[in-house]
């Protein structure tokens, strides 16, 4: 399923208003663990996370991953935001949890390892 | 440099820079995929190179880290100058970390970092001296690269 397909079906909130989200996301990884992500992510793969720091965008870049979500509530930082557009990573939010989130993607086929 | 390489580069790796964290990996990243390299070798290069990165910010004064290609392989060498390891092979187990509560609040200090960088790589050496500082050889080797 196409990332912009997921953000309309799941009300998710888009951050990167320049990216586009038309990229297939194969799968998902929930973790706040950086090192966890590098380590278990798979290419494609949408990640759901509450951490907001620029960091975040090397991660996703380096995985070649499909997005990022952040989840309750939280927002991205400014220069998290900055480095994430010059990068082409789209970075999205929603108020519900990690947990809820994960479900409701695992519910519309979007599956982990 | 040795005989075969056909590129190679050094970058400087400031401690506690989170600000531009990830760029070296980032950087050497592009470079080994501009040069051709299979898709898999360069995934596992960029994962070796962004956990040694992230652990000369996080943990040393300063570093350098020195990328040599070949046809055969690709060496990222790291060199840093800092607090060093005391105990390798604790640093090695899978969870073992020294980073602060406030590091591991950003997500990092997952205990990852040594045995991610050990998974990626086909050779892997980590020399220390307490109280000055630490070496990494990673070698991994290349899959279908034509020169």
């Amino acid at each position: 399923m196409k990332l912009s397909d997921l953000a309309t079906r799941l009300d998710l909130k888009v951050y990167t208003a320049g990216t586009p989200l038309e990229r297939p996301v194969l799968g998902g990884y929930a973790s706040d663990l950086l090192s966890d992500v590098i380590g278990h992510g798979r290419k494609d793969d949408l990640w759901v996370t509450m951490q907001i720091h620029p960091n975040i965008v090397a991660v996703a870049v380096l995985k070649e991953l499909a997005g990022i979500v952040l989840v309750n509530g939280r927002e991205p930082a400014p220069e998290t935001l900055q480095q994430a557009e010059k990068e082409g990573v789209p970075v999205l939010g929603t108020r519900l949890g990690a947990f809820e989130l994960a479900g409701r993607l695992y519910g519309l086929g979007i599956k982990g390892s | 440099m040795a005989a075969e390489d056909v590129y190679r580069q050094e970058f400087p790796v400031k401690g506690g820079d989170f600000a531009k964290a990830g760029t070296v990996a980032c950087r050497i990243k592009e470079l080994l995929k501009d040069l051709g390299l299979d898709v898999k070798t360069v995934r596992r290069a960029a994962i070796a190179a962004y956990e040694a990165e992230m652990n000369v910010i996080m943990y040393a004064w300063q570093g350098r880290m020195d990328l040599a290609v070949s046809p055969q392989e690709v060496r990222i060498t790291v060199d840093d100058q800092g607090p060093g390891i005391a105990d390798i092979e604790l640093a090695m187990t899978e969870g073992y970390s020294t980073a602060t509560p406030e590091l591991r609040e950003l997500g990092f200090g997952a205990g990852m970092g040594l045995p991610n960088i050990k998974r990626n790589s086909d050779v892997f050496h980590v020399d220390s001296q307490t109280g000055q500082g630490t070496r990494l050889e990673i070698i991994i080797r290349t899959n279908g690269y034509k020169p």
